[in-house]
């Protein structure tokens, strides 16, 4: 019957070769490869922005990490920096800063003089241009540490000027000494030839993830401590705080509370309060841990609030996918041997339900770390020059944030702030990789369980 | 070749373990199981058959109070387990639950080694003072699923490394662990090959001198060979409750016969 032709079945196609695309199957083809093109390009121009970011970021803050020193011998006189001639640090903290210059300062000359560098034109005034501004405060830190320094001619490694270091970054030309009134062509010069007799180093600079933050005019001296510590702080506090109270809103939610209309309007409103702008949560941080509550401006346990009530939706809605991904028959054994709701959940959603959870909570964190917005309304954005103290007292101290901080150097007038701006970003960009790299370590770690 | 798996299908026992009255359930607006009366024997094995969709895990679920898990599930009727209200204000659930054990349609063992699996009902019972005891609970429901001699080797190795069969025997290992008076299996075969199926069936027939097995299947065949007395749903009706072998050979109502002769289903 087979056999018969068929009077109503439609014709055969023209040619039937395997070999011999027909016009269908072509423009079927021709659509996947333009698709996959599209989304090769896709990648493309995101790799390539990404790139370039990495690139101007790493090309503008790597100078962060080197610094220019003056290798000096300096003779700290017992006359002039401890008067009573007692050594007792609590007597020569009354000497001022302003006394410590001077000496600084003829320690360079003699060693410039003694060096037979001969540059034409050169005044004391460049000679002594070449020290940093900060250099006198970090030796007398160092000499109230150590009183029987003094009388002694040590080798100090003085911080140079930030023009002068700007200069060995290529951030200062002589072209554009010539027009500030803050160096020097000649002053340049005499730092060139010093570099060449091996008494101007460029090191490691380990200051700039210790120090903190400087004025205006003391660029080469500001570091990131203070708002590494103020950074770690709220996260103490956010982890402290959205982690259990996130994680255990969300298994109340998904295992235990009915599905009702108030339940259906609590999680709308966790939905939305993803989408806030974080801004919005500075304004009420500010309205209620502040003017309310009474709590210090300034202060990690503040920011640390603030990110809290930030960063739990994201923890929370997480959470919840990962509990609701755990296969429901998994409760029904554990129920069907009489496990009980809460064992049910402890025993075996929760364990299954980790590497999600961890997921989406660090995800909350390294989120948390870089948000600015609410932090500026706070008050963490203040010119912070003390480290605050050990938790839990310091958590309650002014501290900065990585983020604010960049924001804060981004705004200052002198160029040098531009490249610790980048290097506090690459320092927060480090961070935020090791937490992604952490979340995909225990993810890996706790899903060979299955 | 039926025959040669088939059990002795005489009912030898008398004592009602179960009885259910009227019991309605609601699933939302859907009434899912309409009027249900039937009393389960002890120490029998008892076949829900019927269509897909006709309630007969409905109301499987019903005994043992899982349908409690489901918010939108509404029982009402009266269960009595040994003359006793399961459905009672007294009653917690998870105490019923470990009398009633529960096997299910896909093997579902923890994500944790074979001896945890078994070992976790008697654990949060407090069943064992001791390791000892626990090893000896856990080597004895092992090798009443018929799975000790496969996995005596590797108890510390995950359970769901075990293959489909040994997978549901391990869950059966566990439900029989908490040492429960009645066993409910539902569709246990479905997601096993034949000789699995065969292993499991000849376990069914084993544990039957112990517990009342109450077993959900699709497959008449099944029923007629493992069970004693069989209760056919249609429509969410108990449309015939009897020995299995009246139900197979002579069934009282048209509807059962249709099923049964392949015309319904």
């Amino acid at each position: 019957m087979t056999d018969l032709p068929m009077p109503n079945a439609a014709p055969a196609p023209a040619t039937s070769s395997l070999l011999a695309q027909d016009v269908r199957t072509r423009r079927r083809n021709a659509a996947e490869k333009r698709f996959r093109t599209y989304g090769a390009t896709a990648i493309g121009l995101a790799m390539a922005a990404l790139v370039l970011l990495m690139f101007t970021i790493i090309r503008d803050g790597s100078g962060a990490f080197r610094q220019t020193y003056l290798s000096i011998p300096v003779t700290l006189p017992a006359d002039k920096l401890d008067p009573q001639g007692n050594r007792d640090p609590a007597e020569m903290a009354k000497v001022l800063t302003l006394a410590y210059g001077p000496v600084l300062n003829s320690a360079l000359e003699a060693a410039v003089a003694e060096s037979g560098v001969n540059i034409p034109g050169l005044t004391a005034k460049d000679i002594d241009g070449l020290i940093s501004r900060e250099a006198a405060a970090q030796v007398r830190n160092e000499v109230l540490a150590d009183p029987d320094l003094i009388g002694q001619t040590i080798e100090l490694d003085v911080l140079a000027n930030g023009r002068v270091d700007g200069y060995f970054k290529g951030r200062v030309s002589m072209a554009s000494a010539e027009m500030d009134a803050n160096t020097s062509p000649q002053q340049l010069q005499l730092a060139e030839a010093l570099r060449d007799k091996g008494m101007l180093v460029t090191r490691f600079n380990w200051d700039f993830l210790t120090n903190a933050d400087a004025s205006d005019q003391r660029p080469e001296a500001a570091g990131v401590g203070v708002a590494i510590l103020g950074s770690l702080y709220m996260m103490l506090v956010v982890l402290m705080l959205a982690v259990p109270i996130g994680v255990s809103a969300s298994i109340y939610l998904e295992e235990f509370a009915p599905k009702n209309r108030w339940t259906d309007v609590i999680e709308v409103n966790i939905s939305n309060l993803a989408a806030v702008p974080s801004i919005v949560f500075g304004i009420l941080g500010l309205a209620v841990f502040i003017n309310f509550a009474g709590l210090p401006q300034s202060a990690p346990i503040v920011g640390g609030l603030v990110l809290t009530l930030m960063t739990l939706p994201t923890v929370i809605i997480s959470t919840r996918a990962a509990l609701k991904a755990v296969p429901p028959s998994i409760r029904d054994a554990a129920l069907g041997v009489g496990a009980s709701r809460m064992q049910t959940v402890f025993h075996h959603v929760l364990p299954l339900a980790m590497p999600g959870i961890l997921t989406g909570t660090i995800i909350g964190l390294a989120q948390a770390l870089g948000e600015t917005a609410p932090l500026l309304l706070i008050g963490m954005v203040a010119f912070v020059r003390n480290f605050p103290a050990a938790p839990p007292e310091g958590l309650f101290d002014p501290a900065s944030a990585l983020p604010v901080q960049v924001y804060n150097w981004t705004q200052r007038a002198d160029p040098a702030f531009i490249e610790r701006a980048s290097g506090a970003i690459i320092v927060l960009l480090i961070f935020l990789f090791c937490m992604n790299l952490l979340a995909i370590w225990l993810r890996r770690r706790f899903e060979r369980r299955w | 070749m039926y025959d040669m798996n088939r059990v002795e299908n005489a009912v030898t026992q008398n004592d009602i373990k179960i009885s259910a009255r009227k019991v309605q359930v609601y699933y939302g607006e859907k009434h899912a199981l309409k009027d249900v009366d039937v009393d389960i024997l002890d120490k029998t094995v008892t076949a829900f058959i019927g269509p897909s969709g006709c309630g007969k895990s409905t109301f499987l679920r019903c005994i043992n109070r899982m349908n409690d898990t489901i918010p939108v599930a509404r029982v009402e009727g009266e269960i009595l387990l040994d003359g006793e209200d399961i459905h009672d204000r007294r009653v917690d659930p998870v105490q019923l639950r470990a009398k009633v054990g529960m096997v299910f349609q896909k093997p579902n063992p923890f994500p944790k080694s074979i001896y945890d699996n078994v070992a976790y009902g008697p654990r949060i019972h407090g069943l064992t003072r001791n390791r000892a005891d626990l090893d000896e609970i856990v080597e004895k429901s092992l090798r009443g699923a018929a799975l000790w001699n496969e996995v005596k080797d590797r108890l510390q190795e995950p359970g769901t490394g075990l293959s489909g069969g040994q997978q549901q025997r391990l869950c059966i290992a566990r439900a029989v662990a908490t040492s429960p008076e009645v066993l409910l299996m539902d569709e246990p075969c479905s997601a096993l090959d034949p000789i699995a199926t065969a292993q499991v069936e000849e376990l069914i027939d084993q544990l039957r001198s112990n517990f009342s097995v109450v077993i959900v299947t699709h497959s008449m065949q099944q029923a007629a060979r493992v069970s004693q007395k069989t209760a056919f749903f249609h429509l969410g009706n108990l449309v015939e409750y009897g020995n299995t072998e009246d139900i197979f050979t002579a069934p009282k109502d048209s509807r059962t016969e249709a099923y049964i002769s392949g015309r319904i289903g």
